[in-house]
């Protein structure tokens, strides 16, 4: 009879309410309110949207609590916010500050190169990045609710974000496909532990949802990875570093609702715009790839 | 048994599974056209805000209102679901069909640290009481004369029917337990057989 906060249950349940969804890095209120009206299901409240981390460099870090504190306030779905890697005392602060998921990620700088934020210690949920299965089930162990593919953030460029879904989905199938007596060998190689990789065999999926992020750009690419098979989309630089948010926004949400009707999406691309401009992954240094972080 | 699940966001596939246990051939919606051959309809948990946007814009809205006016249509309404049903919401009011008596307080319980589970009692589903998951959950702030409560939780309405709309503020599909959709499919089965007759 006794009610009980943040158990699993709860924490991966608000995931699942996103599914199918777009959530948006916005940095400012009227960002916020511009993602909720045209249809996001949450939002992530940042100082400055991957791009800009990028051009800016040095050490990125948690936003400023009074971005997030405002961010919240000016609209009623929910709002995630960003901790470094293994920066448990940020996590600790957004979580005292009420926001509704924290994203561990590898678009700030890492604090600790060797262990991700103990995630069961907190009752707020937390979202990962992942590159592969191995990545993505260690992240659950650690307590994440959530996963979203990684891509390569503040690059527009959506190729990295289509080889890290497409990777998991493979390693997914070769789970299911392997013979119960051999799962050990492939948690192994996985480097994952074997009872989560029991669990994506009985599923058939990974155990949480599982979002893309890092790259998408254009509403083709939202329903891109909603065919490859991603629960849902994060857009970073995508949507306030085009040339009309308002009508990006509005459009990507569109594509990942009707990711199957090429003609919705033909009419909402339609005179939208340009698109962020870019980058290409060969110009990037290995400093510069943020998806290798926290691994 | 057709019954359709509301499919512009949210907790869909879990609604379709749970309405497979109990008999009933689940179908996702999308379109008015989809509407067509349903005996019965879930709204599903999800972003009310996002949910009530979407069904607006691609002209779901006036459609399910005339049908469930028309002739007998079940809709049970989950969390978001809930909001969507309700004539009244509190502050913010977003577009929705407005079709059960009731007044819906969105994430009245609070942020998602305050999202909970708990065992619930629901006498019309027998004794053991049920898991409800309660997410950034709705409250009914007010509900008119023809509304039943059908479970409280600290004084609190959080199921609750009034003729063929039967609304929850927590996620039946979430847990492993079928009845509340068994519950709800029963609700459809007569009222196809009330028109039928």
């Amino acid at each position: 009879m006794e009610k009980q906060v943040g158990t699993f249950g709860v924490k991966a349940g608000l995931a699942e309410m996103l599914k199918g969804g777009v959530i948006m890095d916005v940095t400012t209120a009227d960002q916020a309110v511009i993602a909720e009206k045209a249809g996001a299901v949450a939002v992530m409240a940042l100082e400055r949207v991957p791009a800009d981390i990028r051009a800016a460099g040095g050490v990125a870090r948690m936003a400023d609590p009074r971005i997030v504190k405002t961010i919240m306030e000016s609209v009623s779905i929910p709002v995630m916010a960003k901790v470094r890697i293994g920066h448990f005392v940020e996590a600790q602060v957004l979580q005292s500050l009420e926001v509704d998921y924290i994203d561990e990620s590898e678009v700030l700088t890492p604090a600790d190169e060797q262990y991700h934020v103990d995630k069961w210690a907190f009752t707020v949920p937390f979202v990962c990045g992942a590159r592969d299965l191995g990545e993505a089930l260690r992240r659950i162990a650690e307590g994440a609710a959530m996963i979203r593919t990684k891509g390569e953030p503040g690059t527009g460029n959506v190729v990295e974000a289509v080889r890290h879904l497409r990777a998991v989905n493979a390693q997914i199938r070769q789970v299911m496909s392997t013979p119960d007596a051999e799962l050990p060998d492939v948690a192994k190689e996985l480097a994952a532990p074997l009872d989560l990789v029991r669990r994506v065999k009985e599923l058939g999926r990974l155990p949480v949802v599982n979002f893309s992020a890092g790259g998408v750009a254009t509403p083709a690419d939202a329903a891109l990875m909603m065919q490859l098979g991603a629960d849902g989309i994060f857009v970073g630089s995508g949507v306030f570093k085009s040339g009309d948010p308002e009508k990006t926004a509005r459009a990507i949400v569109r594509a990942t609702l009707y990711y199957n009707d090429p003609k919705i999406i033909a009419e909402v691309s339609e005179g939208m715009g340009p698109a962020m401009r870019g980058l290409e992954m060969s110009t990037l240094t290995a400093a510069d790839r943020m998806q290798d972080r926290g691994i | 048994m057709r019954v359709g699940v509301l499919a512009i966001q949210g907790n869909v596939r879990e609604h379709k599974r749970h309405l497979a246990r109990v008999g009933a051939e689940p179908v996702e919606v999308r379109r008015p056209s989809e509407l067509s051959d349903l005996d019965g309809l879930i709204l599903p948990g999800g972003e009310s805000t996002t949910m009530s946007l979407l069904m607006e814009e691609y002209g779901l809205l006036q459609p399910l209102r005339e049908r469930a006016q028309s002739r007998p249509f079940p809709i049970y309404g989950t969390c978001a679901g809930l909001i969507l049903l309700a004539t009244e919401v509190v502050g913010l009011s977003p577009a929705r069909l407005g079709l059960m008596d009731i007044v819906a307080d969105r994430n009245a319980y609070g942020r998602q640290v305050a999202s909970f589970e708990m065992s619930l009692p629901i006498p019309v589903l027998g004794p053991d009481p049920f898991p409800a998951v309660f997410i950034r959950a709705p409250k009914i702030a007010r509900m008119g004369a023809g509304v039943v409560a059908l479970a409280t939780y600290q004084g609190d309405v959080v199921m609750a029917e009034q003729g063929q709309y039967l609304v929850s503020a927590f996620h039946p599909e979430m847990s492993p337990d079928t009845r509340i959709h068994a519950y709800f499919v029963e609700k459809v089965r007569k009222a196809r057989q009330a028109e039928g007759s």
